[in-house]
């Protein structure tokens, strides 16, 4: 839907507002990791400071937490990685009895409010006697991170002629040298998107997390706690500025990967 | 020399398993879908029907064991005024947050539709998906330093002389509070700024389907820019705009960590969940609790699947 004409003022008006609204409280982030200001969230900053980086540099909890969380990213996204592709392969290769369910059942636990996903898993956990563990964190993450690695590689299996691969078949290619050299490459920016939106999803999950990790400190429940209960406020500033760094990258990748093709990634979190 | 028609199998076990996978579709199919079915089909589901099975279990009032018996008793404490205003609260409050971010996100989804391109399209796009995609947490943190009562707002409205109007909205009864972080008013404000893009994405796909000249054959014909808006926009991106506010009414009802940071205290069915499954230890009313967003997104999901929302999607 294009056309030359301008945009009416009232609405040009309304959009950037609007978008000043969507970016102002993230820019904001950045300014507060470097104010002087210990004990209030003063406004404007009464002075700034480099201060605070290595005081969080030097914090162990702030980086068992963040090594916690990288772990549990990283395993949760490896199990979404092969179980998303193998569905998706499935899915979008043929028609079985049950295909709609499967599609409904990956996206489930997303559409369903994080705290029903999250109680559920624990009174499971309980009710089979499993202590919580990084596993059981691992568990509830890769349940939700499926769907956004199947999301996308749906997506290009459906795009990638059938054809290709009866060819390479013919040409006398084996099932693995066809998954290898036909099929991985045709599928494999969209898995790497995928990859990373899981990566980040599973990084800033707290809702389940809070239900299946125990004792354990991933590092929003790091922030959750420091946002309950503040001790150092401004150690809480140069965290927050360093996640949005670190959530931000995978999201800018992933729109430059997927930018020539669909853009089905992203459209439900 | 001619080669063979038929190559000879290739050796090795991965090999062969996968040749004759290939051979043999179904199941191949099989085995493709057997991990997510055990997965998901098993394990998660398996989960939630034991949580809801629990929900027609009731709570021993004196020693707190669950009694494992067949009762609706649970439910009917649902309808205890405490526990009922709690869920009415809370759907008061998703109903509000999705019609504040629809009429929110339809000028960001239109503009960039129609009249955004190159750089400004590319903006629009960072600017929705940047706060879609940036930590939860940091976000509600972010708004708990704007709202704050030393923060950025209160500077903004004395920068503007409006400081009467943020005071007078401050001393509104039920809404207000002492800051706009401990009000009913900031809640409102932190779920439609962090629920805000799940609007946009489907408004906007919505509106880029709609053909530009119909939007001028509809001025010619001589509509004014209200009818068309009325007329022809506006029921062509209704799909859309229910798309979207699944997702805002959804996480709304299900959300307890928003309320807790930035609000007046008032439990919302989140955080009732939160506590009878923790402190309170009264799992089946917590299980009751969760059916009820489960409910009342069912028959949302299916009143707007006749309105033929998911094709927005």
């Amino acid at each position: 839907m294009h056309s030359d004409t301008r945009a009416p003022l009232p609405l040009k008006i309304a959009a950037i507002g609007g978008l000043v609204f969507l970016l102002a409280p993230i820019a904001l982030i950045f300014v507060y990791a470097f104010t002087t200001e210990e004990k209030s969230f003063q406004w404007p900053p009464p002075g700034l400071t480099l201060k605070w980086f290595g005081v969080t540099m030097g914090r162990a909890d702030v980086w068992a937490a963040l090594a916690l969380s990288v772990k549990v990213a990283a395993i949760s996204t490896c199990i979404a990685l092969v179980l998303g592709t193998m569905t998706a392969a499935a899915v979008a290769r043929s028609r079985f009895f049950g295909r709609e369910t499967i599609s409904l059942l990956v996206i489930l636990p997303i559409a369903l409010p994080g705290i029903i996903t999250g109680i559920s898993l624990r009174s499971a956990f309980s009710l089979l006697d499993i202590p919580f563990s990084t596993w059981t964190i691992v568990l509830g993450h890769a349940t939700f991170c499926i769907v956004v690695v199947y999301n996308n590689a749906v997506a290009r299996f459906r795009r990638t002629s059938g054809a290709l691969i009866e060819a390479a078949m013919d040409l006398g290619a084996d099932g693995l040298q066809t998954f290898r050299l036909v099929i991985l490459p045709n599928i494999g920016t969209a898995l790497l998107a995928g990859g990373m939106l899981a990566f980040a999803l599973s990084f800033d999950e707290v809702i389940v997390t809070t239900f299946t990790a125990g004792n354990q400190s991933t590092l929003p429940i790091w922030m959750l706690e420091e946002l309950i209960r503040p001790r150092q406020r401004p150690v809480t500033n140069v965290v927050a500025m360093l996640v949005v760094l670190v959530t931000v990258f995978p999201i800018l990748a992933a729109y430059w990967l997927t930018k020539e093709g669909e853009h089905t990634e992203g459209a439900e979190k | 020399m001619t080669l063979p028609a038929i190559l000879p199998a290739r050796g090795g076990i991965a090999a062969r398993a996968i040749d004759w996978m290939m051979r043999h579709p179904a199941m191949f199919t099989f085995l493709m879908v057997l991990p997510i079915v055990l997965w998901l089909g098993i394990v998660y589901i398996g989960s939630l029907i034991a949580l809801l099975m629990q929900s027609f279990f009731s709570i021993d009032e004196f020693s707190g064991v669950v009694k494992q018996e067949f009762t609706l008793s649970t439910y009917a404490e649902l309808l205890r005024p405490a526990n009922f205003d709690i869920i009415l609260r809370t759907i008061l409050m998703a109903a509000s947050v999705t019609l504040a971010s629809a009429a929110i996100a339809f000028p960001i989804a239109y503009f960039a539709a129609r009249y955004a391109k190159g750089k400004w399209k590319a903006l629009f796009y960072i600017g929705v998906m940047l706060p879609l995609w940036s930590s939860y947490l940091v976000k509600v943190y972010a708004w708990k330093l704007v709202l704050a009562k030393e923060g950025i707002l209160t500077w903004v409205f004395e920068k503007l002389h409006l400081t009467w109007l943020l005071d007078g909205l401050l001393a509104l009864p039920v809404v207000g509070g002492n800051s706009l972080s401990v009000s009913y008013l900031g809640t409102f404000i932190v779920f439609v700024y962090i629920w805000l893009p799940y609007m946009i994405i489907p408004v906007q796909a919505a509106l880029e389907r709609v053909p530009g000249a119909m939007m001028e054959a509809a001025s010619d014909l001589g509509a004014n820019p209200g009818q068309s808006f009325r007329m022809v926009l506006f029921p062509l991106a209704l799909p859309g705009v229910i798309a979207g506010s699944i997702f805002t009414f959804s996480l709304t009802l299900g959300d307890y960590i928003i309320p807790q940071i930035i609000g007046s205290g008032r439990l919302f069915i989140g955080q009732a969940v939160y506590v009878q499954q923790g402190t309170a230890g009264n799992i089946p009313l917590a299980a009751a609790f969760t059916v009820v967003p489960i409910v009342i997104m069912g028959v949302y999901l299916w009143g707007a699947r006749k309105m033929g929302a998911f094709d927005a999607l």
